[in-house]
């Protein structure tokens, strides 16, 4: 290890003792200690630069201390110290030097803030993984003891997470004095602790002799599953997947399904919504039979529970449930101990039981096959199309596919319609929206000819909704439509109603039109887009309302690259030059960007173009929207919802001009992408070069 | 921690769906509703079917001797249960119900002598039984308690009585403690305490008056109730951020501070600094301001040793971005000015003028406003003229900013008095002041530049680095391969 870490540390660090009177350490900590936050937080974010600038003997000597010695900052700082620190091992010198990052990690475990605490655990587990054995017995596993009998609660809980990472490389005194600590820790005085101990407790049972998970893990298991609090029993039941798991059947009857059969029947709801939600985990875990022997049962109680979050988590598993029983006596199962019970869902009060039901009661079908589908299920489906709630609908509508590999769609098609339509006209854009999404699923499924007789008004009439989100949506859709029935259906059914909105007296429809056209030029191609799109477009540069005009300007870039060079010349051209002349500035500034895309288009088909005559519209307009980055650029980046409380004045600000000069000008990210991509380029040939050198 | 948090976890999972739909509709519909919504307990749905109520006689008619045998009866009949979802089922039975607790309650207030030894163990069993119950899940997972009209506990025409009946055993003059510690003892205190997260306040407002008597009366409970008060906080601040009764038990711990003994032990000032003080960062801090301050202030009075630990802790967690949590801050910064040692507040000062004065030149006014308002203070004007040669070069600059570029009047006004009664307090300073203003801020834009430059420099040298390592390694390969072809 040592022979091959030499060469390569050699040159970094005689660099670093070179540097010394340029980055003196005082300047740097200096910097971390600056009185502004966001700086203190740019600075950590940076510490990697700073310890590389230092070299590895002076950042385990110097850098390292004064962070340990002065953890006292905001939690934010704080996160990124903790997450930098995970990534340092070989800034401090490599596996070898590891152990130098203890310190200051140790302090960041026993902070207060959740966020920073998780994230001080998560370095220490990496780093505990380039520990050596060795050093993880000399270093890491003292200090997890220390944090395991820290006064606080915090270390206490902190230590829970490091337990697993430790013991299966540690020599076997060791390992009962780790398995030692976690069990007082599983009975700590303290709830919080026993909460991240149970919720540890299945990942330690995992590298874990299996002796030891029968005489220790399982009764510490009973333990917590009975505990007086619901938040620490219900941990348990996470953790009774992973225990469950490695134990044989008898085992399993003797040692773990009292206490789950218990926890099923919690008088806390929150331990049985527990059981419902791990339900797949818990089957796969414990095998066909006890599955039928107590956990069937135990599903049909959670399907009938007095809580409607009870129910609504077993209802989501329905499906798994089913898929994972065995093949043989699957169907009988499922007919005569389950389905009774999804009836009953089918009307239940609460519609969240409802739609989490709808959600998956379609992939029954495919298990169950045609003849029960069409008897049993048919009926549930026609009924839950008929919900008064529109989300029990949709996730119905959702899921045709399912049903329409069994039985087909047409089976479905006569309640499928009034389904379809009242979600079309529901007084939620958002329910609009959703079906509108369906679409061409449901379009694919039930054919042209249906489509075009029930579905096709429908889909012209979103084209006029008064919320622009659904209009968009239904420009997508179109599209989408399209591509699925072909031009031809297009030129016969859509287009000649999309251009008809093109005259219509309210200026947003026949912006529509417009948008219709940028999605639909490509699917319809060439032909099409010149002979029946491309007039209308040009008719429309003559609109009173500049948003219309600038809006044709779009379009007519957006559909240059469909059009030949004749129509582009001929046509578009002389519109967008009259555009650019136009009295509103967003017109013509579009105008201009639209003309030098068909500029560079027309180059490009080897027209000779007469580049004198052009505007160099994008060139000299380019100042005018080009504004500085703000600083701080990229710490808008919120890490956690409670840590994120710092954002600077400068972020914000930054992140308003970036809006306004993504919307309006690409030219200045153009400009940007270039500039990165010639520093890149630089750096390649730096590279590049001192390689070809040798 | 995020999966020790079903109540959450469980809301998510049912409304992920509807979002998908409609992120509104929940709140829509509720608000179409406008209907007062009430819940039942959880408990209760999974008892079964019951009994039926027979009345009993009256406990006035009967003789002395059969009081006490007709009393203990009626409490047993009161440890039934009945569905209020349910408002057909069992009504005679509930009406009996609900006549034999008013019978109850009268009993216990008016005779005296009633309360013997034997009747302590049917007593606490029937309060345990009507009133612990797991609470039910909230009907609205994103229910936010000051928009948002709370659900109602359904069974309150007798759960109401049953506290009542709790608080008139509790402060009769026959109640014992030493009996009653056999029976309210640590486990129940514990079952009390989770009711607080009920979501009816009629229910916590009685909880309150029962815990603070029982904390009254039972010596040994109090270090136990502390401790479990802290552990729910503690996990209302980094585990799951939801907690109704957090005013409730905050407004006990105002009182229970007043009460502590000097000096204060370390287990007190663990909680002020560890508890109390993180508190200030949660979300709904809107809710419990009032009484949280008023627990540090009160901590504060009982030692003043503790104002700089205090001060420094708010600063730590002041608000970023929340400018209607900055304001609450600032009140209470100005609660705890109000009782200052001076001695104290120069220790502080410092730190905390820097973050006055960048409240005072925040664009959001009543930010700014609240801020401004402590030189209404008369108090706090004669701390900061003792100490205008700190605290002037520390406002100053945010001050004349602000008079000049504030885009609020209102600010700019009271921003000017400021500037004049500071200049009245040292006239010679702020002339300094106002003459070295423009080359202080030239020399903070050159400081600027001079660190921009620094890192200019680190990263060229990270650049430097990694083409060195990276041609090491090539002469590492290369003389491999060159010693492999010999």
């Amino acid at each position: 290890m040592a022979g091959a870490a030499g060469p390569g540390t050699g040159p970094v660090a005689a660099g670093g003792d070179g540097d010394d009177s340029l980055y003196p350490i005082a300047v740097l900590i200096d910097e971390l200690r600056n009185e502004d936050v966001q700086l203190r937080l740019n600075s950590i974010k940076k510490l990697s630069t700073i310890a590389l600038a230092l070299g590895v003997e002076r950042t385990r000597t110097e850098l390292l201390p004064f962070l340990t010695d002065t953890i006292y900052d905001e939690d934010e700082v704080l996160l990124a110290l903790a997450e930098q620190l995970g990534n340092f091992t070989g800034l401090v010198g490599g596996p070898d030097f590891a152990h130098c990052l203890l310190p200051p990690l140790e302090s960041l475990a026993t902070v207060e803030e959740t966020v920073v605490r998780d994230k001080a655990v998560e370095s220490l587990r990496q780093i505990s993984q380039e520990h050596t054995p060795i050093a993880l017995e000399a270093h890491f596993v003292p200090l997890v003891k220390r944090l395991a009998s820290g006064d606080w609660f915090t270390s206490r809980t902190s230590a829970c997470g490091l337990f697993s990472v430790c013991y299966p490389r540690a020599s076997n005194a060791v390992k009962a004095e780790i398995r030692q600590h976690f069990r007082s820790l599983c009975s700590d005085d303290t709830p919080m602790v026993r909460r991240a101990a149970a919720s540890k407790l299945g990942e330690f049972a995992k590298v874990l002799e299996l002796d030891s998970v029968k005489s220790e893990i399982v009764p510490l298991f009973t333990n917590l599953a009975s505990d007086e609090q619901d938040s620490v029993r219900l941990l348990a039941v996470e953790a009774c997947v992973s225990i469950a798991q490695l134990l044989s059947q008898e085992d399993l009857e003797a040692l773990v399904m009292p206490t789950l059969r218990q926890a099923a029947e919690d008088k806390s709801w929150r331990v049985r919504y527990m059981v419902a939600d791990k339900f797949s985990e818990l089957q796969k875990a414990v095998g066909p039979k006890i599955t039928l022997n107590d956990l069937i049962p135990a599903f049909q109680n959670l399907l009938k529970d007095c809580e409607a979050e009870v129910r609504a988590a077993a209802a989501h598993k329905v499906k798994e449930l089913c898929e994972n029983l065995p093949p043989e006596g699957r169907e009988t199962i499922i007919m005569n101990q389950i389905l009774p019970f999804i009836k009953e869902l089918v009307s239940d009060t609460n519609q969240h039981v409802k739609s989490a039901l709808a959600s998956v009661i379609m992939g029954l079908s495919t298990i169950l096959g045609k003849e029960n589908t069409i008897e049993h299920l048919l009926p549930l489906f026609l009924a839950q199309l008929k919900d008064e709630c529109p989300e029990v609908r949709l996730n119905i509508i959702s899921n045709l596919d399912c049903v329409n590999e069994v039985i087909g769609i047409r089976q479905l098609s006569q309640s499928l319609l009034p389904a379809i339509v009242e979600l079309a006209e529901d007084a939620k854009w958002r329910v609009r929206l959703a079906i509108i999404e369906y679409m061409p699923l449901l379009a694919g499924q039930l054919g042209v000819q249906f489509f075009d007789e029930k579905l096709n008004s429908l889909c012209m009439a979103w084209l006029v909704d008064h919320v622009y989100a659904i209009r968009e949506a239904a420009t997508n859709n179109l599209m989408k439509l399209v591509k699925k029935f072909g031009t031809e259906w297009a030129q016969n059914t859509i287009v000649p109603k999309v251009l008809v909105m093109a005259s219509d007296p309210n200026y947003l429809h026949r912006m529509t039109t417009l948008f219709c056209i940028n999605a639909l030029s490509e699917a319809c191609g060439q032909e099409i887009t010149t002979k029946q799109m491309l007039p209308i477009v040009l008719k429309m540069a003559g609109d009173q309302v500049a948003n219309v005009r600038f809006n044709v300007a779009k379009s007519l870039q957006k559909i240059g690259p469909i059009l030949d060079t004749d129509a582009l010349q001929e046509e578009v051209k002389p519109i967008l030059q009259k555009l650019g002349q136009d009295e509103d500035v967003d017109v013509k500034y579009f105008a201009q960007e639209a003309l030098s895309a068909v500029a560079q288009r027309l180059r490009k088909l080897d027209f000779p173009a007469k580049d004198s005559e052009e505007p160099s519209a994008p060139g000299a307009d380019k100042n005018h929207f080009l504004r500085p980055r703000g600083p701080g650029e990229d710490t808008g980046k919120a890490h956690t919802e409670r840590a994120a409380r710092v954002v600077s004045e400068e972020a914000v600000e930054a992140a308003r001009f970036r809006g306004t000069d993504a919307a309006k000008g690409p030219a200045y990210q153009l400009h940007v992408n270039t500039r990165d991509t010639l520093a890149q380029l630089e750096i390649a040939e730096l590279v590049h070069f001192s390689q070809s050198r040798d | 921690m995020s999966s020790s948090s079903p109540p959450v976890g469980a809301a998510s999972a049912a409304i992920s769906a509807s979002e998908k739909v409609d992120g509104f509709t929940r709140k829509s519909v509720r608000k179409a509703q406008r209907q007062k919504r009430s819940q039942g307990s959880s408990q209760f749905r999974s008892q079964g079917s019951q009994a039926e109520l027979h009345p009993l006689p009256q406990l006035k008619d009967a003789t002395s001797n059969e009081q006490q045998e007709l009393f203990c009866q009626k409490l047993q009949q009161c440890c039934i249960l009945f569905d209020f979802m349910d408002s057909v089922s069992d009504l005679k039975s509930k009406e009996i119900k609900r006549a034999t607790l008013n019978e109850l309650v009268e009993y216990v207030s008016t005779n005296r002598g009633v309360i013997v030894e034997s009747a302590y163990s049917d007593i606490v069993k029937m309060i345990s039984a009507n009133i612990f119950r797991t609470l039910p899940p909230s009907d609205n997972p994103d229910f936010d308690p000051e928009e948002d009209e709370p659900t109602l506990e359904a069974s309150w025409p007798h759960i109401q009585l049953v506290y009542e009946f709790f608080l008139r055993f509790l402060e009769s003059p026959d109640f014992q403690p030493s009996i009653a510690k056999r029976y309210i003892d640590q486990k129940f205190v514990q079952q009390l305490l989770e009711l607080f997260d009920s979501e009816d306040p009629r229910e916590r407002d009685f909880l309150k008056t029962v815990l603070h008597r029982i904390y009254g009366k039972f010596l040994g409970l109090r270090a136990f109730i502390r401790k479990q008060i802290n552990n729910i906080f503690l996990r209302f601040i980094y585990e799951t951020e939801h907690f109704n009764g957090v005013a409730e038990l905050l407004e006990i711990l105002g009182s229970i501070i007043n009460g502590f003994a000097l000096p204060l032990k370390a287990e007190h000032k663990q909680f002020l600094m560890k508890v109390l003080i993180p508190m200030h960062t949660a979300k709904g801090l809107a809710l419990f301001h009032a009484q949280l301050a008023y627990c540090v202030v009160q901590f504060l009075e009982k030692d003043t040793t503790l104002t700089e630990p205090v001060i420094r802790g708010l600063l730590k967690f002041w608000p970023k971005t929340c400018s209607q949590k900055e304001v609450m801050f600032l009140g209470e910064i100005e609660e705890i000015l109000d009782v200052i040692e001076p001695t104290q507040f120069k220790k502080i000062e410092e730190p905390l003028f820097k973050q006055i004065s960048k409240c005072v030149s925040s664009s959001h006014f009543q930010v700014a406003e609240r801020a401004l308002y402590f030189w209404n203070n008369e108090y706090i004007l004669s701390l900061i003229e003792e100490n205008i040669d700190k605290i002037l070069p520390i406002m100053f600059g945010s001050l004349y900013k602000i008079s000049k570029e504030h885009w609020n009047p209102t600010i700019v006004a009271l921003v000017y008095n400021v500037l004049k009664t500071l200049m009245e307090m040292n006239g010679k300073l702020f002339d300094d002041l106002t003459g070295s203003y423009k080359a202080e801020r030239q020399r903070e834009k050159k400081k600027e530049l001079e660190r921009e430059e620094l890192w200019k420099k680190l990263e060229e040298l990270k650049l430097k680095k990694a083409l060195e390592k990276q041609n090491s390694a090539y002469n590492m390969h290369s003389i491999l391969s060159n010693t492999s072809d010999e």
